[in-house]
C-alpha cells in the first residue's frame, strides 16, 4: 500500500473518530494539534486503524507514537 | 474476526442507512420533539463510533432544551472499576433504541465503595432511578486458595458480603434499584479443567459468587444483568482483551461494547415495562420450509431428521417455549385461511397447534394492515409486537409503515432463525410472575381471525422505494427449466393450473403463433428470479386465448399482474389481436385468483356452476394502470419498439 492510500484511509478514520472534517491528516499532525485527542481517544483511534487496515499493534507501539508520520510508517511496514 | 457478528454487530438490526450522518445533522433543525427519530436512528446495527455520534447528538439536543418525547426518561448511575468513557455514550444511544431517554451519572473512576457507602456522594445525592454496578472480577477481593474448601467458602462470603454492603449503602443513601452484573471469569486457568471443580480456583470462586449473586438478586426487587452469560455466549477469550485493560482499564473488548450497551438498555426498558409481549409469525419459509399453497402438506419441510426441517422446528420450539412463559403468539401469512391452517391441523410433525395461536391472520392483504388488525384484536400496542418473517420486502414494509413493531433481520440460512430471534432479546424480562404464565391463555381464542380495518397508509409509497425492475422475455432455452418448474408447481396464483412437460413448453416456445412470456423481477433486496409465466394461444379470428397465467405469491401486491397485462396488450396490438380471452378454472388451491380478470378490467362472458369462468377484454383503447417499476422488454422478434425499451 502506498503512502497516498494510507493517508486517504487515515483521513476517513480520523473523520469518523473526531467528527471534524477540518482536520488535515499530515505527517506532522500530533495529538496536541487536535481537540479531543486524549489518551482514551488515542486508543479508540488505534483500534479503528487496526480494524481499518487489518493489522495489529503492540501495546508499546500504541504508547510510543508521536505523530501521524510515525503512524503511517508503522502501517506501511505492517500492511 | 472470530467474534460471531450476530452479537458483536447486532445482526438482527438493519444496517445503518447511508444517510445516518445526514439524519443526525438534520436533528438540529427539527422543530418538534425528536424522540421518534432518535429511536428510528438507534434501531440500526450501530458500531461504537455511530453510537458515540448518536449520543453526542442527543446530548446537544438536551443542552438546547429540545424535547426527547416520546422517549421515557431514566437516570442511571454507573459505578465501575473500569473506564466508562466509551460505555456511557453507547448506553445512551442504545437506550434510545428501546424507547428510553437515558441520563448516565458517572462518578470518577474507581470510586465504587465511596459512592455507594457515603450518603452524601454524587450518586446517592442524585437519587437515580437505578444504580448499575458495572464491576468486573478485578474489583473483587478474590483470594485464590486451590483445594482449600474452607478458605474458598470464606472468600465467596467475603465477596458477596462486599456486594451486599454496596447494596445497603445505596438503599440507605438513595433507595435506588440496584442492577448487579454477574462476573465473566478470565480465560486464563491455573490447572485446566480441574479449575471448575476444585474449590478456591479463580474460576470456581467466580462461579460460586455468580450463583450466590443470582440467587440473592432475583426476586429481591433488584435486578440481575448476566454479563457472565453474555461473555460466555460470545466467548471469554473475545470478551477479555487484556491489552485494553492494560492500556486503558477497559474491562472488556471494545468490539463488544455495542452488545453490552444493548443488554444494559434492554434491562432498563424492561424495568419500565417496555419489553414486547406478542410474537407474530409468518408461515411459509419461517415456521416451515416451502410454500404450503404450492408444495402441499406432503411437500413442506418440518420433519425431524431433515436438516432444513429441523431449523423450522427450532423456530416452532422457541415460539412454544416463549408462549409457555407468557408471550402471546399470532400468525400473519399471505395464504388462504383454510390452506394455512391445514399443517396446524393435520401435519404430524408440527409442534405449533391452532390452540397456541391467539390470532390467525391468513389472507392476501399486506402484512402491515394485518399486524394492525392483530394489535387491535388483542388490544395491545404496536410497540409490544415482534414480527418474524423471512421475506425482506415484508420486513421492510412493516418497518416503514409501522415503525413501532420490532422486525428482526434474518440470515439466509433458517438454521440461525431461532438464535437470531433470541439474540435480539425482545422479550427480556427482569421479573417473572404467575400472571405472566397465564397471559398467553388469557388472550387465547383459538386462532381467531381479526376484523380487518382500513389498509395502513403508505403501501404505494413504500413500493415505489423498492426500485423494482421487471423484465419480459419470450420463452427461451435458458429459462425453460424454470418455466416448466413453475408451470408444474404453482397452485395458488394460477388461473388454469394446466401442467406441461418440457417438450410441450419447448413446442410453445418454437410456435410462432403462440405468444409466451417469462417475467423476472428485481428490487433493492435482490433478484426474485422468474416470478410469472404467460402463454397465449391463437383463438377465433384476431383473438388470443390466455392458456396459462401464473405468478409467484412472493411478489403479490406489487402490481406485477397489471404490468404483465400491459405487456400482453402491447404485443397483442403489434400483432393485430383485437380481443383477449381469459379463463379461470377453479381448483381447491386457486381461489385467490377467482377475480383476477375482473380486477384487471376484463368482462365476464360466462360462468358455470363450479365457478369456471371466461372473461374477455377488447384490446383497443385499454390502458391498465401501471405500477412503479422499470420495464425491460427483450428478445421479442419483430417488435422493435419493445426491444430494450425502458419506461415507467
Amino acid at each position: 500500500m502506498d503512502e497516498l492510500q494510507i493517508y486517504e484511509r487515515l483521513t476517513d478514520i480520523f473523520d469518523d473518530i473526531f467528527d471534524d472534517e477540518s482536520i488535515k491528516v499530515t505527517p506532522e499532525l500530533s495529538s496536541k494539534d487536535v481537540e479531543g485527542w486524549d489518551s482514551l481517544t488515542h486508543i479508540r483511534l488505534m483500534l479503528s486503524i487496526e480494524r481499518g487496515f487489518k493489522i495489529k499493534f503492540t501495546t508499546a507501539e500504541i504508547g510510543n507514537l508521536e505523530s501521524v508520520g510515525d503512524l503511517a510508517a508503522l502501517i506501511k511496514a505492517r500492511a | 474476526m472470530p467474534v460471531d457478528p450476530l452479537y458483536s454487530e447486532l445482526r438482527w438490526l438493519p444496517r445503518a442507512s447511508l444517510d445516518f450522518q445526514g439524519r443526525l445533522q438534520s436533528l438540529e433543525m427539527a422543530a418538534g420533539p425528536i424522540g421518534a427519530e432518535l429511536r428510528a436512528l438507534a434501531t440500526h446495527a450501530l458500531d461504537l463510533n455511530q453510537l458515540n455520534k448518536l449520543a453526542k447528538a442527543i446530548g446537544k439536543a438536551v443542552a438546547k432544551g429540545k424535547s426527547l418525547e416520546p422517549l421515557i426518561p431514566f437516570r442511571l448511575a454507573v459505578l465501575s472499576n473500569s473506564t466508562l468513557d466509551l460505555l456511557g455514550p453507547a448506553m445512551v444511544a442504545s437506550a434510545a433504541r428501546h424507547g428510553v431517554a437515558l441520563d448516565v451519572i458517572q462518578p470518577a473512576f474507581d470510586q465504587v465503595a465511596q459512592e455507594a457507602l457515603n450518603p452524601e456522594s454524587q450518586v446517592n445525592s442524585a437519587k437515580p432511578d437505578a444504580v448499575l454496578f458495572a464491576l468486573d472480577y478485578r474489583a473483587l477481593p478474590l483470594k485464590i486458595s486451590p483445594g482449600d474448601t474452607e478458605a474458598a467458602a470464606a472468600t465467596v462470603r467475603g465477596v458477596v458480603g462486599y456486594l451486599q454492603s454496596l447494596r445497603r449503602g445505596i438503599k440507605a443513601g438513595s433507595n435506588s434499584v440496584c442492577i448487579f452484573q454477574t462476573f465473566a471469569p478470565p480465560a486464563e486457568l491455573l490447572f485446566g479443567s480441574l479449575d471448575r471443580g476444585l474449590p478456591g480456583t479463580r474460576r470456581s470462586l467466580i462461579e460460586s459468587v455468580n450463583r450466590d449473586l443470582a440467587d440473592g438478586v432475583v426476586g429481591s426487587g433488584d435486578v440481575l444483568l448476566d454479563v457472565a452469560g453474555l461473555a460466555e455466549t460470545v466467548g471469554l477469550a473475545e470478551w477479555h482483551n487484556t491489552r485494553l485493560w492494560n492500556m486503558a482499564k477497559l474491562s472488556f473488548s471494545d468490539e463488544l461494547i455495542p452488545i453490552y450497551a444493548e443488554h444494559v438498555a434492554r434491562t432498563i426498558s424492561s424495568m419500565r415495562g417496555k419489553s414486547r409481549k406478542v410474537l407474530v409469525l409468518d408461515l411459509d419459509n419461517t415456521v416451515w420450509g416451502g410454500v404450503i399453497g404450492d408444495d402441499g402438506l406432503e411437500g413442506i419441510r418440518i420433519a425431524q431428521g431433515d436438516a432444513a426441517g429441523e431449523a423450522y422446528l427450532a423456530v416452532q420450539r422457541m415460539a412454544l417455549e416463549l408462549r409457555q412463559r407468557g408471550i402471546v403468539l399470532a400468525v400473519s401469512s399471505k395464504n388462504n385461511d383454510d390452506v394455512a391452517r391445514e399443517p396446524f391441523e393435520k401435519h404430524p410433525e408440527m409442534l405449533l397447534k391452532l390452540e397456541h395461536i391467539a390470532v390467525f391472520q391468513a389472507n392476501w392483504n399486506d402484512k402491515a394492515t394485518n399486524i394492525q388488525a392483530i394489535a387491535e384484536e388483542l388490544s395491545i400496542g404496536l410497540d409490544s409486537i415482534v414480527l418474524l418473517d423471512d421475506n425482506p420486502v415484508e420486513r421492510g414494509m412493516v418497518r416503514e409503515l409501522l415503525p413501532q413493531v420490532a422486525v428482526p433481520e434474518l440470515p439466509e440460512d433458517p438454521a440461525w432463525y431461532a438464535r437470531t430471534l433470541s439474540a435480539a432479546g425482545y422479550f427480556e424480562s427482569v421479573s417473572f410472575a404467575r400472571e405472566d404464565l397465564q397471559r398467553a391463555g388469557f388472550y387465547q381464542d383459538n386462532a381467531k381471525r381479526a376484523e380487518l380495518q382500513r389498509q395502513v397508509g403508505g403501501v404505494e409509497a413504500y413500493l415505489a422505494t423498492l426500485e423494482m425492475a421487471i423484465t419480459f422475455q419470450p420463452f427461451d432455452a435458458t429459462g425453460r427449466a424454470r418455466i416448466v418448474q413453475l408451470i408444474n408447481k404453482s397452485n395458488q396464483y394460477n388461473l388454469t393450473t394446466r401442467r406441461y412437460t418440457e417438450p410441450e413448453v419447448e413446442e410453445a416456445e418454437n410456435d410462432p403463433d403462440v405468444f409466451t412470456l417469462q417475467v423476472r423481477l428485481t428490487d433493492i433486496f435482490g433478484d426474485n428470479g422468474m416470478i410469472s409465466v404467460v402463454i397465449c394461444r391463437p383463438g377465433a379470428a384476431a383473438t388470443w386465448e390466455i392458456d396459462t397465467w401464473l405468478m409467484s405469491c412472493r411478489v403479490l401486491g406489487r402490481g406485477v399482474e397489471q404490468m404483465v397485462l400491459r405487456e400482453i396488450l402491447e404485443h397483442a396490438r403489434a400483432r393485430g389481436v383485437k380481443k383477449l380471452i381469459g379463463t379461470y378454472l377453479p381448483t381447491d388451491r386457486n381461489k385467490l385468483v377467482i377475480d383476477h380478470y375482473g380486477k384487471l378490467g376484463f368482462a365476464k362472458v360466462s360462468e358455470d356452476k363450479s365457478s369456471s369462468a371466461r372473461w374477455e377484454l377488447l384490446v383497443e383503447g385499454v390502458e391498465p394502470e401501471g405500477a412503479p417499476m422499470k420495464v425491460v422488454s427483450k428478445g421479442f422478434a419483430g417488435l422493435s419498439s419493445a426491444n430494450g425499451k425502458v419506461d415507467r
